[in-house]
């Protein structure tokens, strides 16, 4: 299967969750959806499409706080982000850890550096710093700066 | 249902070279689960990233990891590039390729080394490190490094391979194939190894896709991925090489993986040095006016697995985000698979099969609160809060899985 029928098939099954395309070259997509379909696009991406979940970024902009879910589909070379863009005072999107282990220690960790609440999640402890750091203060937002 | 014994593996321990905790919840000599603390290599260089600009990140990313310290820039690069569109002439390609290869030779030398010396035989240890040598030799010819060859910029490599150089790297590859054939056929054969290691921490397909597992990890479960065929960058394209698979998913297969792919990397330089001598003279790099507004997805296969690298850059020069995955990170959380029901004995080995890199998985700085200038935490504030939590772990509070 090729790069341009396996993103035909994603818009078709999709077309009312999709806000924005953009592409790069034929291996890198990044596709804005709306933040409640999450689960169903992941479940598609993963269990009928065969991608790969690699990571997910969370970053913090003017319009909020943004994840891209970044899926890879090894076998044409292609990297597909999933873009969503959740609410400045309470970014909150569902977990997807509980459909795959791949994401279970990006997102607390998001949810330790970003304060993003993961809905669902099985297990939303903190990762890296073990409750040794203040609660409510989100080390990558931009409010704190490094030296 | 019985009490189960916790067994602490870390935070210091002679055994794992970087400071971790595995606490296995054993029952008897069984380990029915597995929790992992870290933090403890934290230095926050994704934030610290936002600060720094494109041609500093290089040697920012570079000291993410001591082992694998050239594939950090390398996927940078990649993301970097991607964003600026730079094509990069066949001489660069050429020599990251020959940079990445080598580190792959060495990092696996330094694997087969570990894992026999985690399971007690440590003559393999010493003579892997000491077939390991002449690669690190070889860098510091190439970069004048051992390590942290500072090799990568944006649209290029900092140094050049001249003609007088390939034949000594030549000479050593010969020498290594010939160390690499003794040390596959004493690893492979040897049948206190065999005893040991097949058969134990198996990780399934299905485990590795669920865990979305990378590199050697992945491969010795039959799943063939790797960066350098599926989503080729450098001279990849330009050689003839094989993905290595083992279906078995077990220690063993790794280590076979792993052993096997460095006859792939011996013959991936060889071929590159000699498309370096056809190019003869040539740029090594190109001009590279501004990094423009964008999105880059870089990745390169790193020796442990595919390292990811996310670059958002608003134009300015330095990036909005900068966001890393190691290999170690998706790697490491398959502990939970290949130890639970192994015996304690053998959940190291399950443990360091993964050739798991900590530093890599951890990535923190003093920071400022932006209102006040005041650090929020201190040193003297840091060093108390050791003291508690010594004074906790010596009062048996270790918190429940």
């Amino acid at each position: 299967m090729d790069t341009k029928l396996i993103i035909e098939n994603f818009n078709k099954s999709f077309k009312s969750e999709i806000l924005e395309i953009a592409s790069k070259n034929e291996r890198r997509m990044i596709i804005t959806i709306r933040s409640e379909s999450i689960i169903r696009v992941a479940h598609y991406l993963y269990k009928t499409a065969g991608f790969r979940f690699i990571i997910a970024s969370a970053l913090q902009t003017k319009r909020g706080f943004e994840i891209h879910y970044h899926f890879s589909k090894d076998d044409v070379g292609l990297i597909l982000n999933i873009h969503v863009v959740l609410d400045k005072n309470n970014p909150q999107i569902e977990s997807l850890s509980n459909m795959f282990n791949a994401s279970n220690w990006i997102e607390r960790e998001m949810h330790e550096l970003f304060g993003i609440n993961f809905l669902n999640h099985p297990n939303l402890e903190k990762l890296l710093s073990e409750g040794n750091w203040a609660e409510g203060v989100y080390p990558f937002r931009k409010e704190i700066k490094t030296p | 249902m019985s009490k189960k014994t916790l067994i602490p593996i870390g935070p210091y321990h002679p055994l794992q070279e970087e400071p971790e905790l595995f606490k296995l919840y054993c029952d008897g000599e069984i380990v029915k689960d597995i929790k992992w603390e870290t933090g403890y290599n934290h230095r926050g260089i994704e934030k610290l990233s936002e600060s720094k600009t494109y041609e500093q990140i290089f040697f920012l990313v570079e000291r993410i990891c001591g082992i694998c310290s050239n594939s950090h820039p390398f996927a940078f690069a990649n993301a970097v590039e991607e964003i600026a569109d730079i094509e990069l002439t066949n001489r660069t390609k050429y020599i990251r390729t020959i940079v990445g290869e080598l580190e792959r030779i060495h990092s696996h030398l330094l694997w087969v080394g570990l894992a026999g010396h985690f399971l007690g035989y440590n003559t393999v240890f010493m003579w892997a490190w000491k077939y390991r040598e002449p690669t690190l030799d070889l860098f510091e010819m190439i970069s004048g490094n051992r390590n942290s060859y500072a090799m990568f910029k944006v649209g290029g490599v900092r140094r050049d391979i001249e003609e007088a150089k390939i034949p000594v790297i030549q000479k050593v590859l010969d020498d290594m194939k010939k160390k690499v054939d003794l040390l596959a056929g004493a690893v492979m054969d040897d049948p206190v190894i065999h005893a040991r290691t097949k058969g134990v921490g198996i990780l399934t397909k299905q485990d590795v896709i669920d865990y979305g597992a990378v590199g050697p990890t992945a491969r010795a479960s039959g799943l063939a991925i790797d960066v350098r065929k599926d989503d080729p960058y450098a001279a990849y394209p330009l050689v003839n090489w094989k993905v290595i698979t083992a279906e078995a998913g077990d220690v063993f297969a790794k280590a076979e993986v792993r052993l096997l792919e460095m006859y792939e990397s011996i013959s991936i330089i060889k071929q590159c040095l000699d498309g370096l001598k056809k190019e003869k003279e040539g740029d090594i790099e190109v001009k590279v006016k501004e990094i423009p507004e964008g999105i880059g997805n870089g990745r390169a296969e790193a020796p442990r697995g595919e390292v990811f690298h996310f670059v958002q850059s608003d134009g300015s020069n330095s990036p909005v985000r900068h966001k890393i995955r190691a290999p170690s990170y998706v790697n490491i959380a398959t502990f939970k698979k290949s130890c639970t029901g192994q015996t304690i004995a053998d959940a190291t080995i399950s443990l360091a099969a993964v050739d798991p890199c900590y530093c890599c998985t951890e990535r923190m700085a003093v920071a400022y609160d932006v209102n006040s200038g005041q650090k929020i935490m201190n040193a003297r504030e840091l060093i108390d809060l050791s003291i508690l939590r010594t004074a906790e772990l010596k009062n048996n509070k270790i918190r429940p899985a």
